[in-house]
């Protein structure tokens, strides 16, 4: 039951002319600890991810993680599946970093001073101890998505899906994310343009054109990638 | 930068600080009502007064206070401005001072209160109204929100306008609002999308 499936999915969005289709009947399953997808700006690398938590819904065919299925079991889903964003700033919700992590783990610790205390944990636990009173805004690239990473795994989810997370960074912190990602007990799903990043994954899977064009090892795929983008 | 410090807390050991979000907010409401309902300059004045009295009392770092503050301070200006044009210098001073001793009102709330401890007040005040239909926990969270997007939107017309800039279009106010706008938008976009990826909202 564990993984994630998808069963004959098309993601179509409207236009004036009738309707786009910007993921081709795809089905898939994925059960590899990490897997990136890769491939060309606009191919439907993010549409694909968003599917996999209902962001995006699927417009025919079915996604099921675990066993759920995301259309029906959206909120079941939501527990399962942490979503990381490439901009952080569109993340984190709260003024300061303690209170970001305490928003996620207001489900679980009802009571606020366990709740602080917990979030203080969590920030410690990722390299963030002492950020707690900084505020949101002053965090640097790296920072804030490390905190956007960690408020994301505080709700202990079973699946990371994570959208281009290194491409704001520079060249340390996006080492520094990719090493945190790739060791995570998490399975990962990373969309990502850094093939360095790709070629450590289990699988990788090659985007174009709203079509799952290659899948397989990473370095079958990744080269296949440099040799025809 | 300056955006940055508006809406948020200041630890400290005032006695501002010590008393609970719950008073602070009716506190908060109830001093909004007073300085709505009481007319004239001379008590707008007396207002402005006193709410800045409390800003120093909270131990807030004025010269980031009134940096982040500074855009919020010029369009009380202009609203000055226009008031003066349009109804003279009283009605102008009673507008502009109950403006700003609103401002320093939520400011002192924010200066000296976590947002975590505002939503635990706002859901607990409201905890009645479950009854009704009303979902504490979703009111107190969009209360927040506001909290933090007022300086985020504070950002959003800082990057606009230097986007202009670089553009040698800084006198267009198209070119600054139109950005601006599609900016805001598509923040709140983002921003429902994560609170939506989190199961924020799920509840």
């Amino acid at each position: 039951m564990s993984g994630i499936r998808l069963e004959q999915v098309t993601v179509s969005v409207p236009t004036q002319d009738g309707e786009r289709r910007i993921l081709h009947e795809t089905s898939l399953e994925l059960t590899e600890r990490r897997v990136a997808l890769v491939g060309p700006n606009g191919s439907g690398k993010s549409t694909l991810a968003r599917l996999l938590n209902g962001l995006v819904p699927a417009t025919t065919g079915r996604v099921v993680v675990d066993g759920l299925d995301v259309a029906h079991e959206g909120r079941e889903v939501r527990r399962r599946v942490g979503f990381v964003f490439t901009d952080p700033a569109a993340q984190l919700v709260m003024p300061t970093a303690r209170e970001d992590v305490a928003l996620s783990l207001r489900r679980t610790h009802r009571d606020k001073t366990e709740r602080l205390v917990a979030a203080d944990r969590v920030l410690a636990d990722f390299g963030l101890a002492g950020f707690g009173d900084r505020s949101v805004h002053g965090l640097s690239g790296g920072e804030g998505q490390l905190l956007a990473l960690a408020g994301v795994l505080a709700t202990g989810p079973s699946i990371l899906v994570a959208d281009e997370p290194t491409t704001l960074l520079d060249l340390g912190n996006s080492r520094r994310i990719g090493d945190l990602l790739l060791g995570l007990e998490q399975q990962l799903v990373v969309v990502t343009h850094d093939l360095d990043l790709a070629e450590r994954c289990d699988r990788v899977l090659l985007v174009r054109d709203g079509r799952v064009e290659r899948d397989g090892s990473p370095a079958d795929v990744v080269g296949h990638y440099r040799a025809t983008a | 930068m300056s955006a940055q410090l508006l809406g948020l807390h200041q630890p400290g050991t005032t006695w501002l600080h010590r008393l609970p979000a719950g008073a602070k907010l009716l506190g908060l409401m109830a001093a909004s009502l007073v300085v709505v309902l009481v007319h004239g300059p001379a008590s707008a004045v007396v207002f402005v007064l006193v709410a800045a009295g409390l800003v120093v009392w909270s131990g807030a770092r004025l010269g980031f206070t009134l940096r982040a503050m500074r855009w919020l301070l010029l369009t009380a200006a202009i609203l000055g401005a226009w008031t003066v044009w349009q109804n003279g210098w009283p009605r102008a001073v009673e507008v502009v001072g109950d403006l700003v001793a609103l401002i320093l009102l939520a400011t002192t709330l924010t200066v000296t209160t976590p947002v975590d401890e505002v939503m635990d007040a706002v859901a607990r005040g409201l905890r009645p109204l479950r009854r009704v239909g009303v979902d504490p926990e979703a009111v107190a969270l969009a209360f927040s929100l506001m909290l933090r997007a007022i300086p985020t939107t504070i950002g959003l017309a800082e990057e606009s306008r230097d986007a202009a800039v670089a553009r040698g279009l800084e006198r267009s106010p198209r070119a600054r609002l139109i950005p601006f706008v599609v900016r805001v938008v598509a923040r709140a976009h983002d921003t429902g999308d994560a609170l939506h990826a989190r199961g924020i909202g799920d509840d």
